[in-house]
């Protein structure tokens, strides 16, 4: 185990590695070996650092520059100018979206992005090579553990828990150590601890990052939940879709055997607890802890009625304990730095951070942590940049498909469990989703009515049947086929699915267009009564038309028209025929005089 | 299995070579090397090489070796700036492998600085 002089620290996350980071090691230790350096610089391959826009990302310490967007063609120059040279390579170092400097004297922490983050689940993601158990040592890794089973008893254990105010970070927001009290209090032979890492909100991706930057953590977590609820089987529940975090897993599983922290006799104190992964082949509806149970029993994925709570007959039907990845994510530390540390973070009734993922119309689309209480706002102005373009904000969807559509006049919310319920949306696993003028709300929630219609297991009628109908309605209104009614009749079918639907996946179904009802029903009375898009999306209700003042009968619309429906002799205003326009949008992109618009 | 005692050493050990990854490099001593044409073409890449020889055998995780450019006086060539928190910037010169393990020794790890290896002696 040598010092190097340097770590060059490459981001290994989903993000990053789609934008090629592996080139980019590969090409780090060619280039390394061919100057000599290799016994004095390290490439280490880490999780995701958050900032995904900027990907891929370089890191080089001690120094702490930050290079984004690396191509594999400036790694030569970070070798030779700055690990050769010591010349930082100005012109590869990130730009900060809020001050526009471009400067290689800052830190990670200084930039924009970071700065208002508080990293408590994501804190060694970015930071630490997750295929090195020695690394997730050195970061005071396993020293919960070992806290909680030579020095704690079980029923302290859970009182740590219950008082830091930890709730589940899947998107109910059950307090975590109630939970935890209700399996410790079931009698049974047997019982089980279950991971749901079963990320599928669209746009959701913290729980992946999780796994694939900081393994350890969840397997520390779950070490720590058998050992207080009296479970010695663990399963981790994660879908077949997020293979880097698969194998990630299966790395930190085996060496936490090697290393004694799995297994049987963990640190001489008699408790045995092990692990296991079960894929789940991608249904939403397995997110829902009866469906994700009986998916791990081998079973088809559908949810049961409860009562009886998994607490009490879960998996195999025995008590089982089930955390979602971001709640395991913070136990160590609690366990840690005691419950007086996490509840000092966050407001009164939601204690600690949560993680978002930024996505859609935003400039820094990435991986975010903050304090509970921060307002949406920040979120989105301070660290997420805003609207790409000079567009104008219009809503931000948080929650995925059972959450809701947030307009701007609810921006200065303080995110926390109750505040996003109170404003007609919720918390979720944490995708939050930007929107801008842009964006039609009436298809918004189409496309996640859409989503539930395909993931709906079909088991009760309510689900299977009502969100298929509002889906048509839906679909006839974004069609310019709206009829006067359909609102109503869309407010009470959702009324009646959120009744009665078997589990939360179909409870929460109707949500997005409630929501949407809620803040922007202007714009379906608009769709309805006047056949008119206000955000101009909607290709039914659109036409696009030139402006006979500004055209100057240059051909090009004419000629890109792939339908030909674009007519005009040169120099002279043209004309495009709506019967034959398949409305593409090809003509307006081509324009150069502006003179095409939609309508 | 490991031991607790064992797992113990395993942090010890990984934290002294992942430290320079923080950034709160208030407690961080840094060992800075003049590594431009001038200094490479002195001698500044085995130098460095001892340095960090040097803290790697001494477990000194709280040392960072990093390098610089041309500071300008090429003919000391190769500099090496010692910086201690709190202290004075000191300023090696004409630095030679074989001299390194007196300043990390005295300088480093016992905080007196090896004076007649200073730009201040060269220059008198």
């Amino acid at each position: 185990m040598d010092i190097y002089r340097a770590h060059v620290l490459v981001c290994g996350g989903t993000g990053c590695s789609s934008s090629g980071s592996a080139t980019l090691i590969d090409r780090f230790n060619e280039k390394l070996a061919e100057h000599g350096l290799e016994k004095e610089v390290k490439v280490v391959r880490t999780g995701c650092f958050g900032l995904c826009e900027a990907g891929p990302v370089v890191i080089v310490y001690p120094d702490g520059t930050f290079y984004s967007r690396v191509k594999p063609e400036n790694v030569d120059e970070i070798v030779t100018e700055h690990l050769l040279k010591g010349r930082k390579v100005e012109h590869l170092v990130y730009v900060d979206h809020a001050t526009r400097e471009q400067d290689a004297e800052k830190t990670l922490d200084s930039i924009t992005f970071y700065k208002q983050q508080h990293r408590v689940a994501l804190r060694n993601c970015g930071v630490i090579d997750p295929e090195n158990i020695d690394e997730y040592l050195a970061m005071d890794g396993y020293r919960a553990l070992e806290k909680a089973l030579t020095t704690m008893t079980r029923e302290e254990v859970i009182d740590e828990i219950l008082k830091s105010g930890l709730r589940g970070r899947g998107g109910g927001g059950f307090p975590t150590g109630l939970k935890w009290k209700f399996t410790y209090q079931s009698q049974a032979d047997q019982k089980y601890v279950a991971c749901n890492a079963d990320e599928g909100d669209p746009g959701a991706f913290m729980d992946r990052s999780i796994l694939e930057g900081d393994p350890h953590a969840i397997i520390e977590a779950m070490a720590i939940a058998g050992y207080a609820i009296g479970a010695s089987q663990g399963y981790i529940y994660v879908r077949a879709e997020y293979p880097i975090a698969v194998k990630r897993l299966s790395i930190a599983i085996d060496q936490a055997r090697e290393y004694g922290l799995l297994g049987k006799n963990i640190f001489e104190t008699g408790f045995d607890f092990d692990l296991n992964i079960r894929l789940g082949a991608g249904a939403f509806v397995c997110g829902e802890e009866t469906a994700l149970m009986h998916s791990i029993e081998g079973k088809r994925g559908e949810p049961t009625p409860r009562p009886p709570f998994p607490a009490v007959k879960g998996l195999f039907a025995k008590p089982t304990m089930l955390n979602n990845v971001e709640t395991y994510a913070n136990v160590a530390q609690i366990i840690l730095n005691g419950a007086d540390w996490f509840a000092s973070m966050g407001t009164e009734k939601s204690k600690g951070t949560k993680v978002f993922a930024l996505g859609g119309k935003i400039n820094n689309t990435g991986l975010v942590e903050i304090p509970m209480g921060t307002p949406l706002r920040s979120i989105i102005y301070d660290i997420g940049g805003g609207c790409p373009n000079g567009k104008k904000f219009k809503a931000v969807q948080t929650g995925g498909p059972s959450g809701g559509c947030l307009p701007e006049s609810l921006l200065d919310t303080p995110v926390d469990y109750d505040n996003l319920i109170a404003a007609g949306s919720m918390m979720g696993s944490g995708g939050m989703i930007v929107m801008d003028e842009d964006n039609c709300m009436v298809d918004i929630a189409r496309f996640y009515l859409d989503f539930i219609v395909d993931e709906s297991c079909g088991k009760c009628a309510p689900c299977r049947i009502g969100t298929k109908r509002m889906l048509e309605i839906l679909n006839r209104i974004v069609e310019g086929k709206g009829e006067e009614g359909d609102i109503e009749k869309l407010e009470e079918l959702a009324e009646t699915i959120k009744a009665t639907a078997l589990c939360g996946l179909g409870n929460t179904a109707p949500n997005p267009v409630l929501s949407t009802l809620r803040f922007f029903r202007d714009e379906y009375e608009a769709h309805i009564k006047e056949h008119r898009c206000p955000a101009h999306h909607c290709k039914a209700l659109l036409q696009y038309v030139i402006d006979p003042a500004k055209c100057r009968g240059c051909t090009a619309c004419a000629r890109v028209c792939p339908a030909e429906a674009i007519t005009g002799t040169v120099k002279n205003p043209h004309v495009i025929d709506p019967k034959k326009c398949l409305k593409c949008g090809s003509c307006m992109e081509k324009c150069r005089f502006g003179a095409i618009s939609r309508q | 299995m490991k031991s607790l005692a064992e797992l113990e050493a395993i942090r010890k050990a990984t934290a002294s070579r992942i430290n320079l990854r923080h950034e709160d490099a208030a407690d961080t001593t840094r060992v800075v090397i003049g590594m431009a044409t001038c200094g490479i073409a002195a001698g500044a890449r085995p130098v460095m090489l001892s340095f960090v020889d040097e803290i790697n055998k001494r477990q000194l995780n709280h040392v960072t070796v990093s390098q610089t450019g041309c500071i300008g006086m090429c003919r000391l060539e190769p500099m090496v700036d010692v910086i201690v928190p709190g202290k004075e910037k000191v300023t090696y010169v004409h630095v030679k492998p074989e001299m390194v393990s007196r300043i990390v020794a005295e300088h480093i790890v016992n905080g007196r600085p090896v004076a007649e290896y200073t730009i201040g002696a060269a220059e008198n």
